[in-house]
């Protein structure tokens, strides 16, 4: 296939400034990195006036009829794709799934060259998951103007969706974040919701964002990302509001990241004993799908202070906001 | 040919030379200095008042790309290229496709060079058959082929009982061992250096120990086999100090560094700049700083380009997904003047390092003005300011993260054995170039 591909840019923009359309408003949601804490309250007050829509009998707005978003994943998702999907169709758009892990670039296709193909289709939006980190920022980097792109997770750097979605969570229980101590537990190596998270809470001004697990799984100088590291999870629980546990991979409780699931449950798993140095309203989190008996107890996800699928929910009113204020920017940039 | 090359400055390391002069060639060699042997007549006369007369520059890592990736370069549009960058012997690495390990493609990759004739193309043999790392090349015939070292190139070399009796039948054959010390387990498919910026983007690292332990390991075997090693592009502060221990210690080693690895560093690649990723990473501002120091003291033999030209495909794509490299041919000198123009290297150490020290790692005659040497002589404007852009390169590889820099001074003319091969402002380049 063939197509005129733009030149390189000679010089890479900041991820703020490719984000932001010129009178600062979201073209692009690719990272948390370089945004306001007024555009991420935006997007979270935006959010709350779409979490009523699921309880009317006719759960749809019009607001992007007639545009057509494109879930472009090249990683498997189920739950993401999902609540994408279900967003985009509350919100009156058409949706197309392309589940690029078995069609065309295993056949050799270049990214550049899909991307020019499903633009050739008038595309509004594309909500991509790749493996690749930076594949988010490179998308938007040469997507036609018109077209905005949201990150639905690329490789270990950000999920900037989910990480609202916590956020959503964490303010519906407790609204004050300058008082909140948030502890997060497991991989924080591999994890592209972790680094969203944390740059989601500083930016909402939280008072102080742990990191926990064995140092295999903790990334090199993480402190610059202004965290706390902690390899005990009991220290790491103390006086915590907020707790949110990460999946472990399968693939990586057995080798040299650890060595086996039974050992990571008995030293990073959450139970409630452990919970009892957290502050007794704590509430844990958990951006799925959960390892029950891995990184969290049934008897904790099931318990009182699980708030795992009110996250599910929350989910779809964030996605909802973002691709209403990404299509937004856009039709105010064209008047 | 004769030539008489007028008022240069002549700067020649090798034979202690700096002064203002006039420089005689003929039949290809150079045949007098200051004053002209008797009975010549110049046919040709070059002035170059103002401008350094410098020996041809030899570069100790350039990818030609072919044979095998024609796509990206070919050896006659790199070693013109090259030519364009002062540049006039040039060591290739064996991981072509197919691999460096037979006399045959020696005498491919020599034909092709021969025939385009802007460049002395020297080439490293496989240290390994097909640098697999696991059965012995045959190093006699690749040095009879005219190989000058043995290399695995960036290929894992797992077995460290093979590296050791690669290095001792290197050192039988009196073959340099050509090493990159680069542990593949260590570096995990690492596209980034691993600290505070590949943390932040997520991109896999490659931690310090991947360089430091592999050099660690190949200084023990060095020692234990006597081989005469070449440690190639030494990224991090920590090594380039064990490289130095080393050598204080008698160990028969050199190394180099390339020339970005001197001006770049982690906090370069910013937000996934695909031009910014090399390999070895890019390390952080204190390793730049370290590698300055060392090529300050003369802690490190030699400054290469690592030239690795790709087509436009191969950085467009997520940053771990593209090819690591820049094209480096004609950044080398430039980069290599900047380290005078900000007073990190004098004038006589910057063109030591790119001519006489290299050519003695390769063990070639090359990289001096010596009366009776080949007249492979690069002339440069130093006080011409010019801005890179990339599709000005002549290189077919336009990646590279200089684009915008301006420098001071560049190449007039570059010759090769007394032919003018290069000239700055004309078209030298036959068709066989543009195939």
């Amino acid at each position: 296939m063939s197509g005129d591909l733009a030149a390189p840019p000679l010089s890479s923009a900041l991820p703020a400034s490719l984000q932001l359309s010129p009178d600062g408003r979201l073209r692009h949601f690719l990272t948390i990195e370089g945004l306001s804490r007024a555009l991420l309250t935006e997007i979270l007050d935006t959010a709350e006036s779409f979490a009523g829509v699921k309880d009317q009998t006719v759960k749809k707005v019009p607001l992007l009829r007639g545009k057509t978003i494109v879930n472009l994943f090249f990683e498997a998702s189920t739950r993401t794709r999902t609540t994408f999907e279900l967003a985009a169709k509350r919100l009156s758009a058409d949706v197309l799934n392309v589940n690029i892990t078995d069609t065309s670039t295993v056949k050799g296709e270049s990214l550049l060259d899909t991307l020019r193909n499903l633009e050739a289709m008038y595309i509004d939006m594309f909500v991509v998951r790749h493996a690749d980190s930076g594949a988010a920022q490179f998308i938007a980097r040469h997507v036609a103007p018109h077209i905005s792109v949201i990150n639905a997770g690329d490789g270990r750097h950000a999920h900037p969706t989910q990480a609202m979605l916590d956020m959503f969570t964490i303010r519906r229980h407790k609204p004050q974040f300058g008082k909140l101590c948030v502890a997060i537990v497991g991989d924080i190596m591999h994890s592209r919701v972790a680094r969203s998270q944390i740059h989601a809470l500083n930016t909402m001004g939280a008072g102080e964002v742990r990191v926990v697990g064995p140092k295999t799984l903790i990334p090199a100088s993480v402190e610059g990302l202004n965290v706390r590291v902690f390899h005990d999870l009991s220290d790491g629980l103390r006086d915590t509001d907020v707790v949110i546990t990460l999946r472990l991979q399968k693939e990586r409780m057995r080798g040299t990241l650890l060595p086996s699931a039974h050992e990571y449950f008995q030293l990073y798993g959450l139970t409630e004993a452990r919970l009892q140095v957290a502050k007794p309203d704590v509430i844990v989190m958990h951006p799925g799908p959960i390892n029950r008996g891995v990184e969290i107890a049934s008897e904790v996800a099931d318990g009182a202070r699980s708030v795992i699928l009110q996250q599910v929910t929350y989910g779809i009113a964030i996605r909802m906001a973002v691709m209403a204020m990404a299509v937004g920017a856009r039709a105010s940039a064209q008047r | 040919m004769t030539l008489r090359i007028i008022q240069g400055r002549v700067i020649d390391p090798a034979s202690d030379v700096d002064r203002i002069t006039d420089l005689f060639v003929a039949d290809g060699k150079i045949v007098g200095l200051d004053t002209a042997p008797s009975g010549f007549v110049p046919e040709r006369q070059l002035n170059a008042t103002g401008c350094l007369v410098m020996p041809g520059l030899v570069d100790l890592a350039a990818r030609l790309r072919e044979p095998g990736q024609e796509h990206k370069a070919t050896i006659a549009s790199e070693t013109y290229a090259a030519a364009a960058g002062g540049i006039t012997s040039l060591c290739f690495p064996p991981d072509t496709s197919p691999v460096v390990d037979s006399p045959a493609d020696v005498e491919l990759i020599q034909q092709r060079a021969q025939a385009a004739g802007y460049c002395r193309v020297y080439n490293l043999g496989a240290l390994t058959a097909g640098l697999d790392g696991q059965i012995l090349s045959e190093m006699a015939a690749l040095k009879r082929a005219g190989c000058v070292g043995v290399s695995n190139a960036l290929h894992a070399m797992p077995n460290t009982l093979v590296l050791r009796r690669a290095m001792e039948y290197a050192a039988s054959q009196d073959l340099t061992v050509f090493l990159h010390p680069f542990d593949h387990a260590l570096a995990n498919q690492g596209c980034a250096h691993e600290g505070a910026v590949a943390t932040r983007l997520g991109l896999p690292g490659i931690p310090t120990a991947a360089e430091t332990a592999a050099m660690g390991q190949m200084l023990a075997l060095v020692e234990q086999t006597g081989v005469r090693a070449h440690f190639c592009r030494l990224s991090c502060s920590r090594a380039v100090s064990m490289f130095a221990r080393a050598r204080y210690d008698g160990l028969p080693v050199t190394a180099d560094v390339c020339a970005h690895q001197l001006f770049m560093t982690e906090n370069d690649i910013a937000d996934f700049d695909a031009y910014y990723h090399t390999l070895p990473p890019l390390r952080t501002t204190r390793d730049m700083q370290g590698l300055r120091v060392a090529v300050t003291r003369g802690s490190v033999t030699a400054i290469c380009s690592d030239h690795q030209p790709h087509e436009s495909d191969g950085k467009q794509a997520p940053f771990p997904s593209t090819e690591p490299g820049i094209a480096g041919l004609e950044t080398l000198l430039p980069l290599t003047m900047r380290l005078v123009e900000s007073k990190i290297l004098t004038l006589t150490q910057a063109v030591a390092y790119l001519t006489v020290a290299p050519a003695a790692v390769m063990r070639i005659a090359a990289g001096s003005l010596n009366i009776d040497s080949a007249a492979d002589i690069c002339i440069f404007d130093p006080v011409a300011q010019w801005t890179l852009s990339p599709e000005k390169l002549v290189s077919r590889g336009k990646n590279t993260p200089f684009a915008g820099w301006t420098f001071t001074g560049r190449v007039t003319h570059t010759l090769l054995g007394g032919e003018v091969v290069y000239e700055s402002g004309r078209e030298m380049r036959s068709e066989k170039c543009d195939e």
